[in-house]
C-alpha cells in the first residue's frame, strides 16, 4: 500500500497542480503579511482563505484526481490487491500532497510572521479541514457516476457547508430568538466542520467579543479538556466517516 | 515602669515644647501611647502583633510603624477610627478588620478630617480597607490592599471616599475588593498611578464626583471594569483598561457624564472598551482601542461627543449603536478596517468610513448570532450592507479617516 501511495504522490507532483496551489498559498500569504501593518489583519485574510478557498480546492482537486486516475485504478484492480487498500492509498496520496502544500504555502509564512496562538490554531484547523474535505470529496466522487456529476455534487457540498448551512443557522436563530439557543447552536456547529473550525479560531481571535454573551459558555466548553476531546473526536469522525463510506461504495462498485 | 515613662514624658514635655516621640513596647499599648501623645507628637509602633480592638485617633499626631508591625482586628473590630486634622499613618500592616452589615467597618476609617496622610501601609482581609468621609486634603499613597472577596454584599471597597475634596490617591495597589476605588460626592481630587485588579465589581467606581482627574492608572481584569456615572468635568488620561471580560463588563462605562476629557488611554481586550449612555460634550482623543469585542458602544442618547485621532486596531467590532440618531462626531480617526483610498495624498481617506457594521447591529438585537461572526455569509451580508445601507446609521461616519495609524 505504501508503494502505491508513493506512486500516486509522484503522479500528483508531476501534474504540477499541487505545486501551483502551494505557490498560490505562499504568494498570497507572504504578500498579506507584508502588506498589512499588523499581522492580525493578515491572519484575518488567511482565515477567509482557510474557510473558503481551502475546502473548495481540496474538494475539486480530489475529485478531478480521482476521475483522472480512473484507468490507473482499474489497472491496479487487475493486480492481486484488495479494493480497500487501493482506495485508501488513493486517499492517502491526495491528502498528503494537499497537507504538504498547505504546510509549505501557509505554514511557513505564519510561522515566520505570526507564530502566535492564533496562528498555530489556524494552521491546525487548516490541516484538519484539508483532511475532512478530501475525504468528503472521495465519498462523493466514488458514489457519483461520471466526472461531470462528481464535480457538480462536490461544488454543491462546498456551497452547502460554506454558505447555505450558516444561512440556515441564521434563520433558526432569528425565528427562535425568544428561546435559549446556546446549546442548540453548539450542537448545530458540530454538524458543519467549517463552523467547528471557525469557532475554534474565533475563540483565539475574538475572545473579547465572544465573552460578551453566550461566549462564556463556548469558552468554558471549548476551553475544557472534555470539550477539546469532543471537538477532536468530532473532527476525526468528519474525516473517518466519509472515507469509510467511500471504501464501502468502492467495494461494491461495478467498475 | 509605665508610671516612669509617663513621668518622664511629662517632665520632657515640661522642659520643652518640641514634638515628642512615643514608642510602644510590651508595656505600652498603642492606645496608651496615643492617650499620652499631644498634638504634633509621633507615636512609633514597634514590630509585633497587636490586638487592641478599635483605636480612636483624634489628635494631630503621626503614627509610624517600625519594622512592619501588624494590627489585627480579630474579624470583629474596626482598627483605626481617625478624625481631626494633620494626622499621618505610615508603615503599618492591618489585617482581619471586622465585618458588619450595619456599619461600614474599615481598617482605617477617617471621618470629618483634613490633611490626613495614609502612606506605605499594607491592608489584608478587610471589609472596607480605607474609608474616608467628609475629609479634605487627604493623601493616600503607596498602600497595598488585598481583600478576600466572597460576594458583593460581604465585601467592601478598597479605597472608599464619600463627600470629600482635594484628595490625592496615588500609587496604591488594590485587589480583591468590591470596588477597587469608590468615589461618591468627591470633588477636586486626583487619582494617579494606581493598580486595581481582580475586584469583583468595578476597578474604579465614581458617582456624583465632579472636577476629578484620573491619570496613569491600570485597571485589569475586574468583574465589570470601570464605571463613571452622573459626573461632570472629569479628566481621564493615560490609563490602561485591560481584560475586562463578561456580558456586562466595560473598559469604561460612562453614564450621564458631561464636559469631560478621555485621552491617551489604552483599551486592550475588553468585551466593550467604552460604553456611552446619556453622555454629552466629551472629548475622546488619542486613545488606543486594541483587540476589544466592541471598541465603542454609543447609545443614541449621547450628543456632542467628539472622537478624534484615536487608533482602532483589531477590534471585532469598531462601533455599536442602538438607534439611527447620531449627534456625535467621529472624524479623523485611524480604523484598521478602512478600505478606502487617498488620491490627493493628504493622509486622509477620500471615502468616508462607516464604523458600524451591519453584523454589529444584528448581534445587538440578537446576541446569540455572534457565533456566526467571520463566516462567509456574514461577510457577504456586511459587504451588501456597505453597498446599500439599510440597517446601519448612515450619518455615523468618519469623513476624514486617517490612512496611517497615529503615533500614540
Amino acid at each position: 500500500m505504501l508503494k502505491l501511495t508513493r506512486y500516486i504522490l509522484y503522479d500528483i507532483l508531476r501534474s504540477k497542480i499541487v505545486i501551483a496551489y502551494t505557490l498560490f498559498l505562499l504568494i498570497v500569504s507572504f504578500s498579506m503579511f507584508r502588506m498589512e501593518e499588523n499581522s492580525g489583519k493578515a491572519l484575518l485574510s488567511l482565515l477567509n482563505i482557510i474557510l473558503i478557498v481551502l475546502p473548495l480546492i481540496s474538494l475539486v482537486f480530489s475529485t478531478i484526481h480521482y476521475y483522472n486516475s480512473y484507468e490507473f485504478i482499474e489497472l491496479m484492480l487487475s493486480q492481486p490487491m484488495s479494493r480497500t487498500r487501493i482506495i485508501i492509498a488513493e486517499y492517502a496520496g491526495v491528502t498528503i500532497s494537499l497537507l504538504a502544500a498547505f504546510l509549505i504555502g501557509a505554514g511557513i509564512p505564519v510561522l515566520i510572521f505570526s507564530p502566535t496562538d492564533t496562528g498555530i490554531t489556524m494552521l491546525l484547523t487548516g490541516l484538519a479541514l484539508t483532511m475532512i474535505f478530501t475525504s468528503l470529496a472521495f465519498a462523493v466522487s466514488v458514489k457519483a457516476r461520471d466526472k461531470a456529476r462528481g464535480i457538480g455534487s462536490v461544488l454543491l457540498v462546498w456551497f452547502y457547508f460554506a454558505l447555505i448551512y450558516d444561512g440556515l443557522i441564521l434563520l433558526i436563530l432569528f425565528s427562535f430568538s425568544d428561546y435559549p439557543l446556546e446549546k442548540v447552536t453548539l450542537a448545530l456547529s458540530f454538524l458543519n466542520p467549517l463552523d467547528l473550525g471557525r469557532i475554534f479560531i474565533m475563540l483565539k481571535m475574538d475572545v473579547s467579543a465572544l465573552m460578551g454573551y453566550t461566549g462564556a459558555l463556548y469558552k468554558d466548553f471549548f476551553g475544557s479538556t472534555a470539550g477539546m476531546a469532543l471537538v477532536t473526536g468530532v473532527m476525526l469522525l468528519w474525516i473517518i466517516i466519509p472515507v469509510w463510506l467511500a471504501v464501502r461504495y468502492f467495494k461494491k462498485k461495478d467498475l | 515602669m509605665k508610671r516612669r515613662i509617663t513621668i518622664l514624658l511629662f517632665l520632657l514635655s515640661a522642659l520643652n515644647c518640641y514634638a515628642h516621640t512615643i514608642t510602644t513596647g510590651p508595656a505600652v499599648s498603642i492606645k496608651k501611647a496615643i492617650a499620652s501623645a499631644k498634638d504634633g507628637d509621633t507615636v512609633i509602633i514597634t514590630k509585633g502583633l497587636y490586638k487592641e480592638g478599635n483605636i480612636v485617633i483624634q489628635k494631630s499626631i503621626a503614627i509610624i510603624g517600625q519594622n512592619n508591625p501588624v494590627l489585627d482586628g480579630e474579624n470583629k473590630y474596626e482598627i483605626f477610627t481617625v478624625s481631626g486634622k494633620n494626622i499621618t499613618i505610615k508603615g503599618i500592616s492591618f489585617q482581619n478588620s471586622g465585618y458588619s452589615a450595619m456599619n461600614d467597618y474599615a481598617s482605617i476609617k477617617v471621618i470629618d478630617a483634613s490633611n490626613i496622610t495614609i502612606e506605605n501601609n499594607t491592608i489584608y482581609n478587610a471589609y472596607f480597607a480605607i474609608h474616608l468621609s467628609n475629609t479634605s486634603y487627604a493623601v493616600v499613597r503607596n498602600n497595598s490592599i488585598k481583600g478576600n472577596p466572597k460576594s458583593e454584599q460581604l465585601t467592601g471597597n478598597g479605597i472608599h471616599l464619600w463627600k470629600s475634596n482635594h484628595a490625592l490617591i496615588e500609587n496604591n495597589h488594590i485587589q480583591g475588593h468590591r470596588d477597587g476605588i469608590y468615589f461618591e460626592f468627591v470633588t477636586f481630587s486626583t487619582v494617579k498611578k494606581n493598580f486595581s485588579e481582580l475586584n469583583i465589581r468595578y476597578g474604579i467606581h465614581f458617582m456624583f464626583s465632579n472636577d476629578d482627574t484620573y491619570l496613569n492608572n491600570t485597571f485589569l481584569n475586574n468583574g465589570a471594569g470601570v464605571a463613571v456615572m452622573y459626573s461632570k468635568k472629569v479628566i481621564m488620561q493615560g490609563n490602561r483598561f485591560e481584560q475586562n471580560w463578561g456580558p456586562s463588563a466595560y473598559g469604561i462605562l460612562l453614564k450621564d457624564i458631561s464636559d469631560s476629557y478621555i485621552s491617551g488611554n489604552t483599551f486592550f481586550k475588553n468585551t466593550v472598551a467604552l460604553h456611552l449612555e446619556g453622555t454629552s460634550r466629551i472629548e475622546i482623543n488619542k486613545n488606543i482601542f486594541k483587540e476589544n469585542g466592541w471598541a465603542v458602544k454609543i447609545q443614541a442618547s449621547c450628543n456632542d461627543n467628539n472622537f478624534h485621532e484615536n487608533n482602532f486596531i483589531q477590534n471585532s467590532f469598531d462601533v455599536g449603536t442602538n438607534g439611527s440618531l447620531v449627534l456625535n462626531n467621529f472624524d479623523n480617526n485611524y480604523w484598521d478596517k478602512y478600505e478606502g483610498y487617498d488620491m490627493n495624498k493628504d493622509g486622509k481617506g477620500d471615502v468616508p468610513y462607516h464604523p458600524v457594521s451591519m453584523y454589529s447591529m444584528i448581534s445587538e438585537q440578537n446576541p446569540s448570532t455572534l457565533i456566526l461572526l467571520r463566516s462567509f455569509i456574514v461577510s457577504l451580508l456586511d459587504k451588501a450592507e456597505k453597498a446599500i445601507p439599510s440597517l446601519t446609521p448612515e450619518n455615523l461616519a468618519d469623513t476624514k479617516p486617517s490612512i496611517k495609524a497615529f503615533k500614540l
